[in-house]
C-alpha cells in the first residue's frame, strides 16, 4: 500500500498543487492553533482562580472572640469574650469533625536585629498551624515550630521573609537571635509564602507566648480545618453547632451576633468549586464547539478540495486507474497534510501557551514578595487533550476527504471528465 | 479483436429517456483502421465509449479480445482499461497540474512501473511524437497539436490492444489536422488496431474503412 511509488506520486501531486496544498494545511494548522489557545486561556483562569485557593488548606475555619451584646444569664452585655485554652480543649472534644486547632496569639511587638528594627507581629501558634496555613521553607530555610520546642516552651522564632529581608539585609537569619520585645529569640525557619493578608509575622510555640506576652491566658483567635463536611448545608450546621458550644463555653446568648465571629473557608470553597464547575464548562464548552468549527472548516476544504478533482480522477480512471488506488492516494493526501499542518498547528499552540506561562512565571518571580491575587496562571493545556483534538481534527479531514473521493470514484469516467 | 452483438443502450432523462443505439452488431479484426461516421446524436461518441469501457451497456454482449466485457467491477474495468485500451479525447483530457513527461507516463504508473523506469520510457513515446524537447512543460504551454501528440503518447504507452479516438482532431486546424491522421496512419501501419470517431470526411477518408451510424443503428460498414 504504502510503497514508495504511490508516496513519490503524492507528493509529487501535492508539490504540483502547493497552493491547495497550503490552503488547505492553513485551515487545519488555524483549527488547531486556536483549539489549543483557547483551551488555554480557560485553563488559565481557572488555574488562576483555584491558586488562590491552593495556598492555604480548604477546609479553613478560624474563629475570632468578640463582645457580648445581650445580656445572658444574669450576665450583663458588653462583656468581652476571649478564649482560653479551655475552649480549645472544648472545640477538640465536641467538635468532632474538627482537626489540627490552634489557638493563636496575636501581640504587635518590636523585632530588633543589631542596628535594625520593625514592628511586626508576634503569633503564638501550635506546629499544626503550619498544616492549616501551609507556610513555604525553601531548603536552607530551617523548619517551623514542632512539639518539643512546645513541650519546652522554647524561645524560637519563625519570621516570615520580610522580616528577614528588613532585620538580616541579605545576611542569613538562622540560628541567629532576634530580639522580640525585650526578649531573645533563637531563628529556626523562615517562611518564604508570600503573604496575602496583613502584615508579615514572627510565629513562636505558643505555649511560650503564653508564658511570656499572655500572663492571663487569654487569646482572640482559634484556627482548625474540618473534614467531612461536603455541602454548603452541613458546613452551616457546623458553624451553628459551633457557635452553640462556644456560647455554652463562653455563656454568651447563642443569638449574639457580635459575641462570636466564624469564618468558614471550606464553606466558601463549596462555593468557589461551584463557581469552578460554571468555569470548567464554559471552557469545555468552548472547546467542544472551537473543535467543532475546526471540523467544518477543515472538512470543508477536503470537501471543495477533492471536488475540484474530479476531472482529474476521470482523466485517471479512464487511462487505467482502479478506483481504489485513486481513493488511497486522496486519504494518504488528506493523512499527510492533516498530520503535517495539524502538527505544525500544535507546535505554534503550545509555544504560545508555554511562552505566556514562562512570562508569568518570570514576572511572578520577580514580584514573589508581593501581595496580590492572580486571576489568570498557567495557561497550558494538557497533552493528552491537545493530542486527542488534534487527533479528531486529522481523522475528521480524512473521512471529509475520503466522503467525496468516493463519490467521485464512483462516477463514470466520461462524466467526470466533462466537469470543469 | 472486437465482436459486439446486438448492443442496446438507453439513457435515462428523467421522465424521457433516450434510446442511443438499438441493436449494434459489428465485428472488427486485428490491425484494422477504421472511422465512425454520423450525425450528432446518432450515437458514435456512445459507441466509443462503450469499446473504450468508459460507459456501460444495457443488452446485448461486447467481447474484447475474447474477453466479455460486461458487468465487470470498476476494479476490473481499470484493469482491461489499462491493459487494453488507448484513448484520445477531442478535449485531450491531460492532468494540468502535470508536465508533458508524467502525463505519458501515468498509465504506466498504474502498472506499478517505477517513476525512473516510466520516466525513461515515456520519453521515448514523446520523442516518437516528435516533442521531446516539451517533456517538461505543462499542457497549458502547448498547441492543441502538441497536446494531442502527447495525449496519444499517453493512450499507447501501455501497449494497448485498440487505439480509440473520440474525435481527435476536433480542436486541431486543418494543417495540425493532416499531422495528426499521419501519425495515426503510422500508428494502424505498427498493426495496431484503430477506431477513430469523426464527423470530418477528410480524416475519414484517410482510414481503410468507414462506419455510417444513423440513429443508433450501422447504416453502412463501408470498406475499402
Amino acid at each position: 500500500m504504502f510503497t514508495i511509488n504511490t508516496i513519490q506520486e503524492i507528493i509529487a501531486s501535492l508539490r504540483h498543487n502547493k497552493l491547495r496544498t497550503v490552503l488547505t494545511g492553513l485551515s487545519v494548522t488555524w483549527g488547531i492553533f486556536i483549539l489549543i489557545v483557547l483551551l488555554g486561556a480557560g485553563n488559565g483562569l481557572k488555574n488562576g482562580v483555584t491558586s488562590n485557593f491552593s495556598e492555604r488548606a480548604s477546609n479553613l475555619v478560624q474563629m475570632w472572640s468578640g463582645t457580648s451584646s445581650l445580656p445572658y444569664d444574669g450576665l450583663k452585655a458588653d462583656r468581652q469574650l476571649p478564649f482560653a485554652e479551655k475552649q480549645i480543649s472544648d472545640v477538640k472534644t465536641e467538635m468532632k469533625e474538627t482537626d489540627e486547632q490552634t489557638g493563636v496569639i496575636d501581640k504587635q511587638q518590636t523585632f530588633t536585629y543589631k542596628n535594625e528594627y520593625g514592628a511586626y507581629s508576634i503569633k503564638g501558634v501550635n506546629p499544626t498551624y503550619n498544616d492549616i496555613f501551609k507556610l513555604k521553607f525553601s531548603d536552607n530555610g530551617g523548619r517551623f515550630i514542632n512539639e518539643l520546642d512546645l513541650k519546652a516552651n522554647k524561645k524560637v522564632i519563625v519570621i516570615d521573609k520580610k522580616v528577614e529581608d528588613v532585620l538580616f539585609k541579605g545576611e542569613t537569619s538562622l540560628g541567629k537571635y532576634i530580639k522580640v520585645g525585650n526578649i531573645m529569640f533563637q531563628v529556626i525557619g523562615v517562611n518564604s509564602k508570600a503573604e496575602r493578608w496583613g502584615g508579615s509575622n514572627g510565629y513562636i510555640p505558643f505555649t511560650t507566648a503564653q508564658l511570656i506576652y499572655n500572663p492571663d491566658k487569654k487569646f482572640n483567635n482559634m484556627a482548625f480545618t474540618v473534614n467531612g463536611l461536603q455541602t454548603t448545608e452541613a458546613n452551616n450546621q457546623f458553624n451553628d453547632k459551633l457557635k452553640d458550644e462556644m456560647a455554652a463555653s463562653l455563656r454568651f446568648d447563642p443569638k449574639d451576633p457580635r459575641a462570636l465571629w466564624i469564618w468558614n473557608a471550606q464553606r466558601d470553597y463549596i462555593e468557589t468549586i461551584k463557581i469552578f464547575g460554571g468555569i470548567t464548562l464554559f471552557v469545555s464548552i468552548i472547546g467542544i464547539f472551537t473543535l467543532i468549527a475546526g471540523i467544518v472548516g477543515v472538512s470543508n476544504i477536503m470537501l471543495v478540495s477533492v471536488k475540484e478533482r474530479t476531472r482529474e480522477i476521470g482523466i485517471r480512471k479512464a487511462i487505467g486507474a482502479p478506483p481504489a488506488s485513486i481513493l488511497r492516494s486522496i486519504v494518504i493526501e488528506s493523512i499527510m497534510i492533516t498530520t503535517v499542518f495539524g502538527y505544525i498547528g500544535m507546535m505554534l499552540g503550545i509555544g504560545l501557551t508555554e511562552m505566556i506561562n514562562y512570562f508569568m512565571v518570570q514576572s511572578a518571580a520577580h514580584s514573589a514578595s508581593e501581595t496580590g491575587m492572580t486571576v489568570f496562571k498557567n495557561p497550558t493545556v494538557e497533552l493528552s487533550i491537545v493530542l486527542i483534538s488534534t487527533s479528531i481534527l486529522i481523522i475528521a479531514g480524512v473521512i471529509a476527504g475520503y466522503m467525496p473521493a468516493r463519490r467521485a470514484v464512483r462516477i463514470k469516467p466520461i462524466e467526470a471528465m466533462r466537469e470543469e | 479483436m472486437i465482436t459486439l452483438k446486438n448492443i442496446n443502450k438507453t439513457y435515462d432523462m428523467g421522465q424521457a429517456s433516450l434510446h442511443v443505439l438499438k441493436g449494434i452488431d459489428l465485428h472488427i479484426d486485428k490491425g484494422e483502421y477504421i472511422s465512425i461516421m454520423g450525425a450528432s446524436g446518432s450515437g458514435k461518441s456512445t459507441l466509443l465509449n462503450i469499446l473504450g469501457i468508459l460507459d456501460n451497456y444495457d443488452t446485448g454482449d461486447y467481447y474484447l479480445n475474447d474477453i466479455l466485457i460486461k458487468n465487470l467491477s470498476e476494479k476490473q474495468a481499470a484493469v482491461y482499461r489499462n491493459e487494453m485500451i488507448g484513448f484520445v479525447f477531442q478535449s485531450f483530457n491531460l492532468i494540468n497540474f502535470k508536465n508533458a513527461l508524467e502525463n505519458v507516463a501515468l498509465p504506466l504508473y498504474y502498472k506499478n512501473v517505477s517513476r525512473k523506469k516510466r520516466n525513461i520510457i515515456a520519453m521515448e513515446y514523446l520523442d516518437q511524437m516528435g516533442i521531446k524537447d516539451w517533456a517538461y512543460h505543462l499542457p497549458n504551454e502547448m498547441s492543441g497539436g502538441q497536446k494531442q501528440r502527447v495525449a496519444i503518447a499517453r493512450a499507447i504507452i501501455s501497449k494497448p490492444k485498440v487505439l480509440l479516438a473520440d474525435e481527435p482532431t476536433g480542436a486541431l486546424d486543418s494543417v495540425t489536422t493532416v499531422e495528426m491522421m499521419k501519425v495515426l496512419t503510422e500508428l494502424n501501419s505498427n498493426g495496431l488496431t484503430t477506431i477513430i470517431v469523426t464527423h470530418e470526411k477528410s480524416v475519414a477518408d484517410e482510414t481503410r474503412s468507414i462506419i455510417h451510424l444513423k440513429d443508433g443503428l450501422i447504416e453502412s460498414f463501408e470498406k475499402k
